[in-house]
This record gives structure tokens, C-alpha cells and sequence, in this order.
């Protein structure tokens, strides 16, 4: 077990969540905006091919937060498109990303259906 | 005789907002996100390095860590737990690929009396939609910039 990765990625990840937490604090904007923001800057970042560096010093530090969801989709956009022309920037971003859009999917379906309905507060 | 100020312009108001609401505790806030956010990150890394130690290719541990951590988050959304930890530590359970999941499961719990297809399947969606949208279309629009800086890869099919 390689524990300086672990380190590193308990370092980077906890860096990549403070700067949400201060956009939150300092910005008043609502949560689904942020991970909106993540989402679109992962995926530019991963265009530029800056996020695959951060990628190879800190594993699941970078690619666990949604920036890394963003890079796993530009990333997929563009390695397909090396096979497939313009028809491949149109596959390969959610062919990349599919086992985790689909696990959510499912899993939150699951789990909303053995859950008890919350009761609303008035 | 003492006078309220009027407020006239929009900066006033403004400053009149930020002077009443009451301030978040910053540093506090960012040190739970920090430890809770680095915390998670580290056991996608433990998942990842047993997958390796396993023999599992690269990508795939990559994709194996998202899956166990979606699954994780939802079930402790549906024991309502998971709610609890994202009061404490804000972004910290957000940002990772946890508070997406969470994103889908909890509307979803929210709006189950609504029934099972316009509530549960519609509204799955409400924060998990934009989410993929954003995602998905800059994605597409990244490759499209790309291709225009690498001409050798045009091709129609």
C-alpha cells in the first residue's frame, strides 16, 4: 500500500473541497451552481491536459472531487475523437463517464425506493 | 431628531444585506471541509490501491473507486446520515463524487410521494440534470476546440 498517496490525496482533495467551501461562504451561490462550476473548469482544465498532471501526483485526489468528472468526460471527448473524427466528441465523453453517471443513477434509484419518505416539514 | 437613512442605490442595499447577515465561520467551515473532503478522497485511494494490488487495470480501479463511493453515499443518504455529515462539513461531502449521488438521492427520497415516474424518476434530476448538462455539452465543445488545433483527426467517420 503506497501510503504517501494517500497522503497526497487526503492533501489535494481536501484543498479542491476548501475552495468550494469559500466560493459557498464568500459567493452565496447555491450548491447546484458549484458543482456546475466544478464540472465545466474540470473539463476545460482536462482539455488543456493541466488536470492529468494533477492526476498522476494525487489519484483519487483529483479524480474523486467532480473536477475530476469533468476531466473524465473532456478526456473521453478527446481520446475518441483521435478515432473517430467529430463523431467521437460526441461519444467518448459520456462513454468514459458511464460506469459513474449509470451507478448513480441506479443506486440512487435503489436507495430511494428502500428509503421511507421523508416527512416535510410545514 | 434621528433619521433612517434611506437606501437609494443598489450598493447600499447591498451593504445594508452583508452588515445583516450573519457571517458563517469561515475557518471553522473550511477546516471541516478539508478534513471531511480530504478524508474521502484518501479512501477512494485505499479503494484504488487494493483494486491495483488486485491486478485491475488504471482506468478501471479509477472507475471502481467512483462506483463504491456513489454506492456508499447513497446508502447513507437513504439512512439519512449522509445529510447530517453535509451540514457539518459543507463542501467537503459536496465536492466529491459523494455529493453528486447525494444530489440524485435526495430529491428523489423528498419527492417519492409524488410517485414513482414524475416523482422519483423526474426529480432525481433537479441538481444531478444541470450537472451532466454543463458537463457533458463543454465536454463536446472541448473536443470540438481540440480538433480545431489538431486538423489531422477530422474525418466524418
Amino acid at each position: 500500500m503506497d501510503w504517501f498517496m494517500i497522503l497526497k490525496a487526503f492533501i489535494v482533495g481536501g484543498i479542491i473541497c476548501v475552495i468550494g467551501q469559500v466560493l459557498i461562504d464568500k459567493t452565496k451561490l447555491t450548491p447546484a451552481r458549484i458543482l456546475v462550476a466544478f464540472v465545466t473548469t474540470g473539463a476545460i482544465l482536462g482539455g488543456l491536459g493541466i488536470y492529468k498532471k494533477l492526476i498522476d501526483f494525487a489519484g483519487c485526489g483529483a479524480t474523486v472531487p467532480l473536477t475530476g468528472f469533468g476531466n473524465l468526460l473532456s478526456k473521453g471527448a478527446i481520446e475518441s475523437l483521435k478515432k473517430d473524427g467529430i463523431l467521437g466528441a460526441l461519444m467518448g465523453g459520456v462513454k468514459s463517464a458511464a460506469a459513474g453517471i449509470s451507478a448513480a443513477v441506479f443506486f440512487g434509484y435503489i436507495a430511494s425506493l428502500v428509503s421511507k419518505p421523508k416527512i416535510k416539514k410545514q | 431628531m434621528f433619521f433612517i437613512k434611506p437606501i437609494e442605490s443598489n450598493e447600499d442595499y447591498q451593504k445594508y444585506v452583508d452588515e445583516k447577515t450573519p457571517n458563517s465561520p469561515i475557518w471553522k467551515d473550511c477546516f471541516n471541509a478539508f478534513w471531511v473532503g480530504g478524508l474521502i478522497c484518501a479512501i477512494g485511494q485505499v479503494i484504488f490501491e487494493i483494486c491495483k494490488m488486485r491486478g485491475v487495470g488504471e482506468t478501471n480501479c479509477y472507475a471502481i473507486v467512483s462506483i463504491m463511493l456513489i454506492f456508499f453515499s447513497a446508502f447513507l443518504t437513504s439512512l439519512n446520515i449522509f445529510n447530517k455529515i453535509g451540514k457539518f462539513a459543507g463542501a467537503g461531502s459536496l465536492i466529491p463524487i459523494t455529493g453528486f449521488a447525494n444530489s440524485i438521492v435526495s430529491p428523489a427520497m423528498e419527492y417519492k410521494s409524488e410517485g414513482y415516474v414524475m416523482g422519483v424518476g423526474a426529480k432525481m434530476f433537479t441538481v444531478a440534470g444541470p450537472v451532466l448538462v454543463y458537463g457533458i455539452s463543454s465536454s463536446i465543445i472541448v473536443g470540438l476546440i481540440y480538433l480545431i488545433f489538431n486538423m489531422q483527426y477530422i474525418s466524418l467517420v
